[in-house]
């Protein structure tokens, strides 16, 4: 559709005229104009809802939602245009099958052995070896190699030794959707454990011997104490709420020495309405700081995600503190329980920290313990209910400890960015379905590419400069501040109001320290080459002067000359060793290399290119772009600039 | 950008024609200026009643008036004290902490100072036309607007020794009450009359935007800080008295020492650098939308919570920077 203007959202008055395209896995709005000719490409996947508004006398407004929170205003000059693009959206971004899906025809030209050694990058058993499991402890269990017990589980789990098949398939009875208590984190140190479940199927009086069992092998697993913590992260009132269903949670009395806790994160209607809310205040049109404040109050959000973290702490806490193990679980498992655990768990290692072990967290506490991507973040056309933020919480707990903690991380806040764009973008196979029993069935390894290898070779990108493995907060536990701290949770413009690059800081602190980095490493290597040349020059003149003094001693008993230098060393051809500036990391163009980066002007944009997307800035001239290529970065000449202000003169 | 205070307009819709003189002297012909009055225009016309007022578009034909009523005086100290108590206060939790942090209303003068600045600062650079601020006496509201329009156009007000000169002739030489102003703080019981923390909220203004543009300022928060203490109380002689006259009855400059030689003695002056500084010749226009502006926890958490990361952290950037 031609003659498309694209509306600024912060200046409506701003707009750019443009032609739209729809394929079968894009909208495109490519820009008029001769130089740019910009363009905005945006991931049926990636929408999340679709608003046609009232006509005026400019056109037909329609506006695109996208789950990644970019949101588009488009006015298109034909009512009947409109429409059509409306229901055509509407279709496309409700698939029905998962070949529909972009990752199924998303080619980064990688052969066969390629997509098979990205999906290996992460491998499960490595880290649980790394754990220190299997062990006196703990072993694995092929109970549920064909998923026989639980369907939503991974075929391999961790169990504690006296934990025999028949107590788990017993104990799998007697759990919501069969999801027996199964290890999710091991400490060495102090054998304590996090393991994971679902709520127990006990109504008001129900017993089970092989699930009373089971915890008790889960306390035996840890000869350091003699109970075990199991924490609800349900509201009590739910939690019993649930018994009335023949569900609930664990009594004490009929489970030996357990200390039971409720720790109450909301359900995910309320996160979903949560995150509705917070997302009307980012949409209001130039808001005072009472309507931001009152509105981002009103949503609730930063209250959840302090929740979830709060109950993390609770659990690295009780890990690394008391030595004393916990079992988490909420009502089916995958939701609250995946966020708590892995909390827990990055705070608890700093492995996880690390960009490898972050990747492996996710792998392992969402992917593998069956969190329902497919429901919770609609890849196809599904119930809306199911519908909510539940990694996006956690992967934001993850930024609120980066800012508390800014040397603790290795990676940066893009790498974090990121990962959400694509668990919602279907571009990679590693988030689709809602199980690994799915995942297999449609052999996603075989027809799809993994995203961790992708963000490996892009690592460079990814990199918090103020990490170094031997600062002192990149040891052991991290320990957030408890009270007060409300202050401490901030709202994430970053995330929420990603694309109003009005909004951000112009440079990119991250980006500058990691060009000083580099350099530094460089000038370092440099310096070691020039070093080595001295040191080879000076054992040559040190050569040179011993066969000086030799031939002179000698000449004094003959009285000859020696101020003959053909027996010194000359001087090497060094040029060999010291080549061109050592290469940089792959993912840097050569534009970098002639302006070594210590002014802003090279910086690159803190939103660099996706791959397949275009650079989705609007028009801000400062901030060097990628191309749509995904190539090099170009170093704007225009960077430092002031770009666009405010508008002060209110109307 | 001239300042001063408002005009005796009076009741009476009094004239001056000096006053007129002067301020058509510095148009030309056919240039339009601004006036900011930094008081709401009911304000503005309820200080004829006591002999102040505005300057009247009949008096002063080239000069378009617009009003940015900022918060000063009893109200904004109010906001200091209230806001301080939120932060002290652990009982709060996360269910209420933004509605309280709103209820002080700090954040929103933040907001609208910087946004006057901005106006300010846009009407010189873009509208290419001289500006003329003043609220009622000209001594609060007014210095804050025309010191912080000069941070965000002026890259020399960045530099260490620039920002020094402009706190000397903005809000020192040009007779900021400090004395009054900055006498108990927030804890004190005493809710004095002529207390406001009008300094204070220029250096939160300033620190946000040193959080917007990390490279473009070339002192830290450090800094700010140590300003903010000095204001208050302090070993040196610089914000002594209410104005260039009272310093000078007291012989300041005999008795005591300045500030600003101590802050510049090479060892002392490190401590205050941005390791991150480039110098930018440009203008800083910051963002003033709500989710830009953030609360300055090191200035109201400073004995709250520790900043120990933050500070390794800074100590990490240093050092990045000076291996290099």
């Amino acid at each position: 559709v031609e003659n498309v203007r694209l509306l600024d959202r912060l200046s409506s008055r701003k707009a750019t005229l443009g032609t739209l395209y729809l394929t079968a896995t894009h909208v495109i709005f490519v820009e008029n104009g001769s130089e740019t000719r910009k363009e905005t490409w945006v991931l049926h996947s990636q929408i999340s809802s679709i608003e046609k508004q009232a006509t005026t006398a400019t056109g037909c407004p329609l506006l695109i939602r996208c789950k990644n929170f970019q949101v588009i205003q488009l006015v298109i000059p034909q009512e009947r245009d409109c429409h059509d693009v409306y229901i055509s959206l509407i279709r496309l971004t409700r698939p029905v099958k998962y070949e529909e899906l972009y990752c199924f025809s998303f080619n980064p030209k990688l052969d066969k052995e390629e997509r098979e050694q990205g999906w290996k990058l992460v491998d499960l058993n490595e880290e649980y070896n790394r754990m220190g499991v299997p062990n006196n402890y703990w072993q694995t269990s092929d109970v549920n190699r064909e998923y026989g017990v639980c369907d939503s589980y991974p075929t391999e789990v961790y169990v504690p030794k006296s934990a025999t098949a028949h107590i788990i398939v017993g104990s799998s009875k007697f759990r919501s959707r069969r999801r027996f208590p199964a290890l999710s984190y091991y400490c060495k140190d102090n054998n304590a454990s996090i393991c994971r479940s679902s709520q127990p199927l006990s109504g008001f009086s129900a017993r089970c011997l092989e699930d009373e069992q089971m915890l008790q092998a889960i306390r035996k697993a840890n000869p350091g104490s003699d109970f075990v913590y199991v924490v609800d992260t349900r509201p009590k009132l739910n939690a019993m709420a649930n018994r009335a269903a023949g569900k609930g949670y664990e009594n004490e009395d009929n489970y030996s020495n357990i200390k039971f806790q409720f720790i109450g994160i909301e359900n995910i209607h309320v996160m979903r309405n949560s995150l509705q809310k917070m997302l009307e205040v980012c949409e209001l049109k130039s808001p005072s700081m009472s309507d931001f404040l009152w509105g981002l109050e009103n949503s609730g959000w930063l209250k959840h995600i302090k929740a979830i973290m709060d109950a993390g702490i609770f659990i690295a806490k009780a890990v690394a503190e008391e030595g004393v193990s916990v079992l988490v679980h909420c009502s089916d498992g995958w939701d609250r329980t995946a966020q708590v655990c892995s909390v827990a768990s990055l705070l608890l290692d700093p492995y996880y920290r690390t960009m490898k072990g972050f990747m492996v967290l996710i792998e392992k506490d969402w992917v593998s313990f069956g969190h329902k991507f497919n429901h919770r973040y609609g890849n196809l056309d599904g119930d809306p209910k199911e519908i909510s933020p539940v990694i996006d919480q956690f992967i934001e707990c993850v930024w609120q400890l980066m800012e508390q903690f800014p040397c603790a991380f290795e990676f940066n806040e893009r790498f974090l960015i990121h990962i959400q764009h694509h668990i919602y973008s279907c571009q990679f196979g590693n988030f689709l379905c809602n199980s690994q029993k799915e995942r297999r069935e449609l052999k996603i390894q075989e027809r799809t590419y993994s995203l961790w290898a992708h963000l490996w070779k892009n690592r460079a990108d990814y990199l918090n400069p103020l990490y170094r493995p031997d600062h002192s907060q990149t040891q052991g536990t991290l320990r957030p501040q408890m009270a007060p701290c409300n202050f401490l949770y901030k709202f994430w413009s970053g995330m929420y109001n990603r694309f109003e690059k009005g909004l951000h800081p112009r440079q990119s602190v991250t980006d500058y320290l990691m060009a000083v980095k580099e350099e530094t490493q460089q000038l370092e290597e440099e310096l070691e080459v020039l070093r080595e040349r001295l040191a080879n020059l000076q054992k040559s003149q040190l050569n040179d002067n011993k066969v000086k003094t030799k031939q002179h001693d000698r000449s004094k008993q003959f009285g000859l000359s020696t101020s003959n230098n053909s027996l010194a060393n000359t001087p090497q051809e060094y040029s060999n060793d010291l080549k061109s500036f050592p290469s940089r990391s792959p993912s840097q163009g050569d534009e970098e290399d002639s302006a070594l980066i210590l002014t802003q002007d090279n910086l690159k944009s803190s939103d660099p290119d996706l791959s397949a997307n275009s650079d989705q800035e609007s028009g801000v001239e400062d901030l060097s772009c990628r191309s749509p290529s995904g190539g090099g970065c170009l170093p704007s000449e225009d960077s430092g600039k002031d770009s666009d202000e405010a508008v002060f003169l209110a109307v | 950008m001239l300042r001063s205070s408002q005009p005796l307009t009076g009741p009476n819709r009094k004239r001056c024609h000096e006053d007129e003189i002067l301020l058509r002297t510095v148009l030309d012909e056919e240039e339009r200026g601004f006036i900011i009055d930094t008081r709401s225009a009911q304000a503005a016309k309820q200080a004829r009643m006591t002999g102040g007022g505005t300057e009247p578009k009949s008096s002063y034909p080239q000069w378009k008036r617009l009003h940015r009523p900022l918060e000063r005086g009893r109200p904004l100290q109010e906001s200091f004290v209230k806001l301080v108590e939120a932060c002290n206060d652990t009982s709060l939790n996360m269910d209420r902490w933004l509605s309280r942090l709103e209820s002080c209303r700090w954040l929103s003068h933040v907001k609208a100072a910087l946004s006057t600045a901005c106006l300010a600062a846009q009407c010189m650079d873009r509208e290419e036309a001289s500006v003329l601020v003043h609220g009622a006496e000209g001594m609060d509201t007014t210095l804050l607007v025309t010191a912080l329009a000069q941070v965000i156009l002026d890259p020399s007000c960045r530099t260490l020794v620039g920002f020094q000169g402009l706190l000397e002739r903005e809000w020192i030489e040009a007779g900021h009450p400090f004395h009054l102003r900055c006498s108990r703080s927030a804890y004190s019981h005493a809710r004095l009359k002529q207390e406001a923390p009008l300094f204070l909220l220029f250096l939160d203004c300033v620190w946000q935007l040193s959080r917007q543009f990390p490279f473009s300022l070339e002192f830290s928060e450090r800094l700010l800080l140590t300003l903010f203490d000095n204001a208050y109380a302090s070993a040196y002689g610089t914000f002594l008295c209410n104005n260039e006259k009272e310093r000078c009855l007291c012989k300041v400059k005999e008795n005591t020492h300045s500030l600003w030689a101590w802050l510049n003695q090479p060892g002392e002056r490190k401590k205050y650098l941005n390791p991150l500084y480039s110098h930018n010749t440009l203008v800083i226009w910051p963002s003033v939308e709500p989710q830009s502006i953030q609360l300055w926890q090191g200035l109201f958490f400073r004995w709250i919570r520790s900043s120990q990361y933050l500070d390794e952290a800074w100590a990490e950037i240093q050092q990045l920077i000076e291996g290099n």
